[in-house]
């Protein structure tokens, strides 16, 4: 049996490389970018996509235990069971294409949605050294561009149906969803101006010696924070958010006439992307995989594994959180949401940019010109000194806020979207003004005309 | 046991230990290899599924189900309709801002170095175009209803 | 495998692919086909980009081309509704053959210009100093806030004009 392990764990691996090299030296170029990528690659692959099963059962769940019910029990102990019996029954599900619907387009829509969320994973740094697939220099903005790819397949599916629910609810989605990607683009620059790198493994490292114990950038970009969690909330269109598939106005949204497996790659899709905005959250925002006490493990695979698990429950955290805010919070009418997007979201992101950057050129070391010298140069990169930690949580916190908050407000203040107990008051008021008005005028003559 | 243990424990490939991976040495090209790999299994993923689900469902032909839905009636029209001009003001303005965007990604790299130039450069950029910024909130772009 | 025959593979599947789906969106009769072939044009030229390790460029090539400016298309294309089996007519048949003359002369600047600048004789840039090469976030940020910063600012009253020309365009008929 041993013998048995050995041979395939460490003989069999040598075999297969020389196979398909044709070399008896070992090639660097082959293990390096080759085999080793792409045993990384299934792994990650198959925890993701048995993730995104299990975060059905945990939607269910969750909103069961939110709602004082007990959610999916049949299947298996607790229905653990369910999402595999789910996964079976979609694949033998039939597969139908509309008489009506543009064949092709139709059958490549899901598909490209699907890749669009599932490549974006190659670059995310699920922990310390080799647990990341490819560490490469634009990770960020990768992530960002092939995020925006996954729009189109949004577009093309509701075209493609040749259904009003489908193509209002593609229009919706992806006017929904362009809109929240830039105020998703402004609020992680605060942050890139203290990492000053898009490479994924490099914000991580740059958390480690620029924030407080290594916690994140959270703590210098409260505002960020918000409006990056908001914007993923609207790019991801969830509850809040989530009226491309409200079900009481447009069916199902986009995928209404998608039935059978194709229909679950959309559903693969959009819980993937749900990982990758948490992910992107917790690398540049919560310190990625690192958390205070980890540089204490000495063995290397010990820590990278430990690395994996942090990563992994930060993302938890906040997947729980999404599930939680939808049962929390009522849905966005459309106007609404259009204008948080457009006029509190980009504004903000936009403030938060220029407050950090006055900021961070107060804080500079006096030699640079800066007035506080809150900052000293350690192995040729700028990091804050304890001081400057302090300065630049206080700076977030309590100046940044305020003066966005008030500016927000100040731009926002004729508008009446948001104040609903405003709203109704006004209609309250136009009513009993109009009664009012009318008792005046017949005051003798018809008495039993506001009598409700 | 053991041997998982052993395999567990051994250096892999690319372990750097605790510290994470340096400038690679080799050209930053190699880097997106996985990328294209994964891209390849991302797209093949979907059409395997597929192509088992094709070949353990039924099909069952009949024309009301081929039909668009329209809440159980039969359509009327044809639903590629002409749609509100507001979308595609929406992407237009995205489009826009998106650029604006990019712009911000290369500034905030090497902010360190700017300081207080790259302050007053960005904010005489992103004062212009808040100007655009005003200017479509005035003209109502942004409203919706 | 070396490098250079690894990067030379990579170019030329690329290549290909970006030439197939181009001449893809010429053949295709309905729009919507064009628009999904120009995606793969888009997406493969950004690997072409990345081949030369124009990584930044590469990136943004997806935001803006693959991203935005595609979604704007596929917007339009669905505004305008052209019936998919209807094939336009053309109104002025003799513009056709003025394509011919004009992909002559690009053709013949494309030539020019690669016989002026020798492939040999571009810097190679050593493995070590791949951080700081031309073609990072790094290296574009500092030509672009310092160099080229008048470039960069006139950018931004491009920008103003796309905004301010968007919204009279989109509004002329009035809602």
């Amino acid at each position: 049996m041993q013998a048995l392990l050995t041979t395939l764990l460490f003989v069999a691996p040598g075999w297969v490389r020389d196979w398909i090299t044709h070399e008896k030296q070992p090639n660097v170029f082959w293990s390096e970018y080759i085999v080793w990528p792409l045993i990384q690659i299934v792994i990650v692959v198959i925890v993701v996509l048995t993730l995104v099963a299990y975060l059905t059962y945990l939607e269910r769940k969750v909103s069961a235990l939110i709602q004082a019910r007990l959610g999916p029990m049949r299947v298996g102990p607790w229905g653990l069971l369910q999402p595999l019996a789910d996964g079976i029954k979609l694949l033998i599900k039939e597969d139908i294409v509309p008489i009506k619907a543009d064949r092709a387009v139709f059958l490549v829509a899901p598909i490209i949605s699907l890749v669009a969320a599932m490549v974006v994973l190659a670059v995310i740094p699920w922990g310390a050294a080799w647990a990341t697939i490819a560490n490469v220099n634009i990770g960020l903005l990768f992530i960002l561009a092939v995020s925006s790819v996954g729009v189109l397949g949004l577009v093309l599916a509701g075209w493609s149906s040749n259904s009003k629910y489908s193509l209002l609810g593609a229009l919706r989605s992806s006017a929904q969803m362009v809109s929240y990607e830039i105020g998703m683009g402004l609020s992680i620059i605060g942050a890139l101006m203290f990492a000053r790198t898009l490479s994924m493994s490099g914000i991580i490292d740059a958390q480690q010696t620029d924030s407080l114990w290594g916690l994140g950038y959270f703590l210098y970009q409260p505002l960020g924070v918000l409006v990056y969690l908001t914007s993923a909330l609207g790019e991801t269109n969830r509850a809040p958010f989530d009226l491309p598939e409200a079900e009481s106005e447009l069916v199902a949204g986009y995928h209404t006439e998608y039935s059978g497996f194709r229909w679950a790659l959309f559903f693969m899709a959009e819980y993937s992307s749900m990982i990758v905005t948490a992910a992107v959250a917790v690398t540049v925002f919560f310190g990625g995989w690192y958390f205070p006490g980890l540089g204490l493990v000495k063995n290397p695979t010990l820590f990278v594994l430990l690395s994996i698990v942090i990563f992994g429950a930060k993302i938890a955290v906040l997947l729980y959180a999404y599930m939680w805010f939808r049962w929390t919070w009522p849905r966005y009418r459309y106007d609404q949401l259009m204008e948080l997007g457009w006029k509190w979201m980009i504004p903000a992101g936009l403030a938060n940019i220029v407050l950090t950057g006055v900021f961070y050129v107060l804080a500079l070391p006096k030699a640079q010109g800066g007035l506080l010298g809150f900052m000293h140069e350690e192995k040729g990169r700028l990091i804050p000194t304890k001081l400057g930690i302090l300065y630049f949580i206080v700076t977030g916190f309590v100046v940044t806020i305020p003066i966005v908050w008030g500016l927000l407000t100040t731009i926002n203040r004729r508008s009446r979207d948001f104040n609903l107990h405003e709203q109704r008051q006004l209609q309250v008021n136009l009513r009993r003004e109009r009664l009012e008005k009318m008792l005046q005028q017949g005051a003798g003559t018809q008495p039993a005309e506001g009598g409700q | 046991m053991t041997v998982l243990l052993a395999l567990l424990l051994q250096t892999p490939p690319r372990a750097g230990g605790p510290p994470s991976p340096g400038p690679v040495a080799t050209p930053p090209i190699y880097g997106y290899i996985p990328i294209v790999i994964f891209f390849l299994i991302a797209v093949l993923l979907p059409v395997v599924l597929l192509g088992v689900s094709r070949l353990v469902q039924r099909q069952v032909f009949e024309r009301e189900k081929l039909m668009p839905y329209e809440c159980g009636v039969d359509p009327i029209g044809d639903a590629r309709d002409r749609f509100s001009v507001r979308f595609y003001i929406v992407a237009m303005l995205f489009l826009v801002f998106d650029v604006e965007t990019i712009f911000l990604f290369p500034w905030a790299v090497i902010y360190d170095r700017l300081a207080v130039f790259g302050l007053v450069e960005m904010l005489l950029f992103i004062g212009i175009l808040v100007v655009g910024y005003y200017y479509a909130w005035q003209k109502g772009a942004l409203e919706w209803a | 495998m070396t490098p250079e025959k690894v990067e030379k593979a990579l170019f030329i599947i690329f290549a290909v692919i970006a030439i197939a789906s181009a001449l893809n969106i010429l053949l295709q009769r309905s729009p919507i086909y064009s628009a999904l072939s120009l995606i793969g044009t888009l997406l493969s030229l950004s690997a072409l980009y990345l081949t030369v390790r124009a990584q930044f460029i590469a990136a943004i090539q997806i935001v803006v081309y693959a991203g935005a400016i595609m979604v704007l298309f596929l917007f339009v294309i669905m505004l305008l509704n052209v019936p998919k089996d209807q094939p336009q007519i053309e109104k002025q048949k003799g513009l056709r053959y003025l394509a011919i003359p004009f992909a002559g002369a690009l053709i013949a600047e494309t030539f020019y210009v690669l016989r002026l600048v020798p492939a040999r004789a571009l810097p190679v840039v050593a493995p070590a100093m791949a951080d700081q090469a031309v073609g990072t976030t790094w290296s574009i940020g500092v030509g672009l806030f310092t160099s080229y910063l008048l470039p960069f600012e006139v950018t931004s009253v491009l920008i103003l004009m796309a905004v301010v020309g968007a919204m009279v365009l989109a509004r002329r008929e009035g809602d």
